[in-house]
């Protein structure tokens, strides 16, 4: 099993990561090998087998519906990036890659 | 002896009855921070006013008759991947450099109620990913022992700073076998306890159903110690046990005859290191002389370990680790035209992918995630978003998922008829730096016999059995089924009453 370039760029995007070429280019030998490594989990049969995707399993967790103590403004905007002392700030969400 | 080679059960008696003040003992470790970690590269931040305070408020506290809390005096270095108020949280990333967390994570509120002093936190592989500790952004840690080799990882700080005498016991994380390899390869002893007996409230999540939080200590007595404090239900963690949380100082002592011990024929088959294969076998006898049984089980598919490991975390972490998106905290890449002059060359920035990003914002994030992650993290997210994508769900995670459950049966049916299951932790000693880097899946292989206890969801605890005739530490691992933390507790600390391993320590340079 073999990964093209052309994967490997999608996935970048989907991954929300601006690869190089160069990045790209290495990334599809590291992945291909892998993936084939990964791929001998076919080899056994696992027809009749429950997916376990949680060492607890089934089991919810409730508490009441009651207000809790949470983070102020001021300490959930103490590691932002950019703010406006109310809000994060970022760049158009909207429009043409390149305008900001 | 000198205050830094005493036990943290010593440690904690002497301060208690005065014998030693909190301040004198806080100091001796700080000072040996500052004498050997240039060798070792063991500590990301120290908090040495701060642990200073607290071990002064802590003699005034015990000079007026007050109460002290059951770890009080006693240093504790933390991994970076635990929010902390005081010090940054950086898991070792350049994502997160200078994050300052809001809240302490859960355990680590829970030492500072205890009155232990956070002396530090300790470097590791890159968001907890990678057996090394060469993928920290901020130079790897350096095995005490052999200053040109890995510590293992990814908690390599946490368990080179207890061989080094720099804590007397550091909290690390296991997601594939994060606390074991490293405790193995550094001589000393580390614990995975069940998942969810200590929450994981405010650790930086890697891969949600695989992590779990534990102590590294110079001995089980240790480690047990510091459990006591750790663990228990945590209503800010919904994964966390209710189970009532035993006395584990006060079950040590209980003795071993009878006890079944599983030895798994596989473990010694073709990578294993001669020297290492000699030291478990060694332990073994000596279980045996202490009155343990020994018996052939068989888990089938552990050789099926490390591919489903290497399906199920990446998938985890991608998905966890989308929330570094520039937005809210951690890195943001400068926009777009500064970023590209200050590049010198446009091209090397643009995106692969055709057609170019979809607006500014998928362009600050995909720019952002690209600056602020390394290569093994960089890898890992790309491997869980095409494991995970259209096409491939079904091929790969659903078919890991289920491989998860036969791996999960047979340890369950194996402790039918065993009590514990012994063998190594790692395939070999300590490696060289830069001797695995080059080959990302070598690099995976080093986990081959920790992965199954973190996705059985059990316990599982390393220390050392043995020496290579280099002098490098060979580690022993136990695994036992969940919430058997007494009995491998128990064990390891019968074995370090019969044997000395876990008291040799390294020659640094002064």
């Amino acid at each position: 099993m073999s990964l093209s370039l052309q994967d490997v760029s999608k996935v970048g995007l989907l991954a929300r990561l601006a690869l190089t070429e160069a990045e790209v280019e290495r990334m599809t030998g590291e992945l291909s090998k892998i993936v084939e490594f990964v791929s001998q989990l076919s080899a056994l049969d696992t027809a009749t087998v429950e997916p376990l995707a949680h060492p607890l399993e089934t089991r919810n967790v409730f508490r009441e519906d009651e207000p809790q103590p949470s983070l102020t403004p001021e300490q959930a905007l103490s590691n932002s990036p950019n703010h406006d002392g109310a809000c994060f700030l970022v760049p158009a969400v909207l429009g043409e890659s390149g305008a900001a | 002896m000198t205050i830094v080679a005493r036990s943290a059960v010593e440690l904690v008696a002497a301060v208690r009855t005065g014998e030693l003040s909190a301040t004198a003992c806080v100091e001796a470790f700080l000072g040996r921070i500052a004498a050997v970690d240039g060798h070792v590269n063991a500590f990301l931040a120290v908090s040495r006013e701060r642990a200073l305070e607290q071990a002064a408020a802590i003699d005034g506290r015990r000079a007026a008759g007050r109460p002290l809390g059951s770890l009080a005096g006693l240093p504790v270095a933390v991994k970076d991947a635990l929010c902390t108020t005081d010090m940054p949280t950086t898991c070792a990333s350049k994502m997160l450099a200078g994050y300052r967390p809001p809240y302490d994570a859960e355990v680590v509120g829970r030492l500072r109620r205890a009155d232990a002093v956070i002396v530090g936190k300790t470097n590791m592989d890159e968001f907890a990913m990678g057996g090394s500790n060469e993928n920290s952004a901020f130079g790897p840690v350096r095995n005490p022992w052999d200053l040109s080799r890995t510590p293992g990882g990814s908690s390599g700080g946490s368990a080179a700073c207890v061989a080094a005498d720099m804590a007397p016991v550091a909290i690390g994380s296991d997601t594939g076998g994060s606390i074991r390899q490293p405790a193995g390869l550094c001589g000393i002893t580390g614990l995975k306890p069940t998942y969810g007996r200590i929450s994981r409230r405010g650790l930086v999540a890697f891969a949600s159903s695989l992590d779990q939080i534990g102590p590294m200590a110079r001995s089980a007595a240790d480690c047990a110690l510091v459990l006591e404090t750790i663990a228990g239900h945590d209503p800010g963690d919904a994964t966390s046990l209710g189970d009532a949380v035993p006395g584990y100082t006060t079950l040590l002592d209980e003795p071993l005859a009878g006890l079944r011990i599983g030895r798994v024929k596989t473990h010694f088959g073709p990578g294993l290191d001669p020297a290492v294969a000699e030291g478990v076998e060694q332990a073994f006898a000596t279980f045996e002389a202490a009155g343990a049984t020994i018996h052939e089980v068989e888990l089938p598919h552990a050789d099926y370990g490390i591919p489903t490991y290497y399906l199920i975390a990446p998938c985890e972490a991608s998905s966890n680790l989308a929330r570094y998106d520039g937005a809210h905290y951690g890195h943001r890449a400068k926009p777009d035209g500064g970023h590209r002059a200050a590049a010198g060359n446009g091209r090397q920035h643009e995106p692969a992918a055709a057609g170019g990003f979809d607006s500014p914002l998928v362009e600050m994030y995909c720019r952002s995630r690209a600056e602020g992650f390394g290569p093994e993290v960089k890898r890992r997210i790309m491997l869980g978003t095409y494991a995970l994508s259209a096409g491939y769900y079904d091929a790969f995670y659903a078919k890991a998922l289920r491989v998860r459950r036969l791996i999960q049966q047979d340890y369950l049916t194996a402790f039918q008829s065993v009590d514990l299951i012994a063998g190594p932790v790692s395939p070999t000693p300590a490696f060289k730096l830069g001797e695995k880097t080059g080959d990302p899946l070598a690099m995976y292989l080093v986990d081959m016999y920790t992965v199954g206890t973190n996705l059985a969801g059990i316990g599982g605890i390393s220390f050392p059995c043995g020496f290579t005739p280099t002098g490098l530490p060979i580690g022993l691992q136990l695994q036992g089924p969940a919430l058997s933390e007494p009995l491998l507790l128990r064990a390891a600390h019968r074995y370090q009453q019969l044997t000395e391993w876990h008291i040799r320590r390294p020659a640094l340079p002064a």
